[in-house]
């Protein structure tokens, strides 16, 4: 086996590479980050590379740690509501939505209707966002630089006014409450909607058009960055990283949490565990999403957002414990509460999706180049927000 | 044919650079400075306090109850409370806020404290250009800069604002019926026992509410 990287130590940081002696040639390591533009945020991965290869990949993460879980256990329920935004700050409507579950599930909370419908109509635009922007990046690391990502970050503007029109903020919703939505939209508002996802299947048929056959798109992302299906059930991945490894595993499917099971979708599966298959997973799921959102603009019941019984202030949840999970457009979000009967809860715990697809990088960047690196990073699509908490 | 996929690409692009001269959807860039984008009405940015009346000392709907101080999550309001008491409102004599600061360095703007505020006290407020070059001072907050008028909540939030002057009257007639029995009951007792001490409840004196519609004052003292 190649030389040994050396645990991290602040003495290195002003060394340049250092050659490693190893039997069969030279191994060069690189600490790639943690302010790489390619990272996504502040990650690092400090690499041992054979000439171009990579022979070993270890990722250092941490840097954006917040103490998530040490505030959820001091502030109470209602006041770790904004928190769960800061996590995946591209899709605060989803964390908010997993946190909800978690806590209705351990106080047997029921939800209106009209809530679920709304909570599943602002879970797929947030998934389309998501989506887009994931692949824009994706291609932006390709070197496509702005192109790609600037026409989904256009669409995504749209959905961003829908979200502050409603929220009051467009990243940052604090939407969701246990046992329905904060604020009922308005008529207005879901014509607006309505508007909207007309205009998104035109965005996905141009953003396929953009992308999909192109040559180069092709020659970079087939074939590399394989994850073979028993590891990525082995590691624990979900979402589209999973499916595109051919697993059929989506928790609106398996769940059927909220009202998921009134609406008619399928799940995009890949075939190789490739690049261009988990962004192709990606670009499918963008259809079905439009099309759950169009059921579900269409089948919208009236009513209450808001359990009217339900406790907004002192709120005390008897003993017990709880994990609440969705879909998220990154892959399985839980939250594992567990309640002593005080204001806040004895231990709460996020199980992020970022985290854990990432931790099949190595196995699957090994034996390709830097550039692929890159790549290969970029179509997990994560965010250090969550990453590090 | 290797290319095709490139030229469709780019065909795609051509279309989008031609289409942003002629179609709205496809220009979407605001000129920030120079124009803005009006906001939702939804739209939250750092909360304020509401007054009403015009003196904003005077007017404060807040009485220091510090359930906000206790509910936000990042710790950002700091609250004294009064020695004495002052009328509020509802003309009732009432704690006041000795102090009231917010952090608004450390706020995120997520509205906690409006909602679990029983007074209607605390509301959002929608400015965001307030960058200062004092990051200490500048950015922690006192109540006299905190104070704005229920009319500029009816301003920057127009539905919301008469729903809570809606609410806050109601409140009033109700509270105005109640001290009023109250005080009759008082005044039949005082009358009963014949003596001359003026029953406490009829000093109380409902301040009248600026601009609310339906919060007339009704049975100013008896």
């Amino acid at each position: 086996m190649s030389g040994s990287l050396r645990d991290t130590n602040l003495e290195g940081w002003n060394r340049p590479p250092v050659i490693v002696p190893d039997g069969e040639g030279e191994l060069l390591e690189v600490a790639m980050g943690p302010h790489h533009p390619s990272t996504h945020g502040v990650f690092r991965m400090d690499l041992a590379l054979d000439g171009e290869r990579v022979v070993r990949l270890k990722p250092v993460f941490g840097y954006l740690h917040r103490n998530h879980e040490q505030i959820g256990e001091t502030v109470s329920y209602l006041a770790m509501m904004p928190y769960t935004d800061r996590l995946d700050y591209i899709c605060s409507l989803t964390n908010n939505w997993a946190y909800a579950l978690a806590v209705e599930k351990l106080v047997g909370q029921a939800v209106p209707e009209r809530a679920e419908y709304i909570r599943v109509i602002l879970a797929e635009l947030t998934r389309i966002v998501n989506h887009a922007s994931a692949i824009g990046f994706l291609i932006q690391e390709m070197g496509a630089s702005g192109t790609p990502l600037m026409y989904a970050f256009r669409e995504r503007e749209k959905i961003l006014d829908l979200f502050e029109s409603l929220t009051g903020s467009r990243m940052m919703c604090n939407y969701m409450r246990f046992g329905g939505c904060r604020v009922d939209p308005s008529a207005a508002w879901l014509d607006a909607t309505r508007k909207v996802v007309a205009g998104l299947p035109q965005f996905a048929h141009e953003f396929e058009n953009l992308l999909m056959s192109n040559e180069i798109v092709m020659a970079r992302c087939q074939g590399v960055g394989k994850l073979r299906p028993e590891l990525a059930i082995n590691a624990g991945v979900t979402g589209p990283m999973l499916r595109a490894s051919g697993v059929n595993y989506d928790i609106r499917k398996v769940d059927h949490y909220g009202v998921y099971d009134r609406f008619k979708f399928r799940v995009p599966l890949g075939d190789h565990g490739d690049i261009y298959d988990r962004y192709m997973v990606r670009v499918l799921e963008i259809h079905e999403s439009i099309g759950i959102l169009e059921q579900a603009l269409k089948e919208i019941p009236g009513g209450p957002v808001m359990d009217p019984k339900a406790k907004i202030r002192g709120f005390r949840p008897k003993p017990g414990e709880a994990y609440g999970r969705i879909e998220g457009p990154k892959g399985e979000l839980g939250f594992y509460l567990i309640s002593d009967g005080g204001n806040s809860p004895y231990r709460f715990r996020v199980r992020p999706p970022s985290l854990i697809n990432l931790t099949v990088l190595e196995d699957m960047c090994l034996g390709h180049n830097v550039a692929d690196v890159v790549l290969i990073f970029g179509s997990v699509d994560i965010v250090l927000g969550e990453v590090d908490r | 044919m290797l290319g095709e996929g490139i030229l469709k690409g780019l065909a795609e692009t051509a279309r989008n650079a031609v289409g942003s001269f002629v179609s709205k959807d496809r220009l979407t860039t605001v000129e920030y400075p120079e124009e803005r984008l009006p906001l939702p009405e939804a739209s939250r940015n750092f909360p304020f306090l509401v007054y009403d009346g015009t003196d904003w000392e005077k007017g404060l709907r807040c009485v220091a109850c510090q359930i906000c101080e206790k509910e936000c999550p990042p710790k950002c309001i700091y609250i004294d409370k009064s020695k004495d008491k002052k009328p509020d409102a509802f003309g009732r004599p009432q704690i006041y806020p000795a102090k009231f600061d917010i952090d608004i360095s450390v706020c995120m703007s997520c509205q906690i404290c409006v909602e679990v505020c029983p007074f209607e006290a605390i509301k959002m407020d929608t400015q965001y250009e307030l960058s200062t070059d004092d990051r200490f001072g500048g950015l922690l907050l006192d109540r006299k800069e905190l104070a704005k008028s229920n009319e500029y909540y009816h301003q920057i939030h127009p539905t919301e604002a008469s729903e809570v002057d809606a609410k806050l009257a109601a409140e009033k007639v109700k509270a105005d019926a109640k001290a009023k029995a109250a005080a009759g009951a008082a005044a039949a007792k005082a009358a009963a026992a014949a003596a001359a001490p003026k029953p406490a409840e009829a000093a109380a004196k409902p301040v009248v509410l600026a601009d609310a519609p339906a919060a007339k004052p009704q049975g100013e003292g008896d």
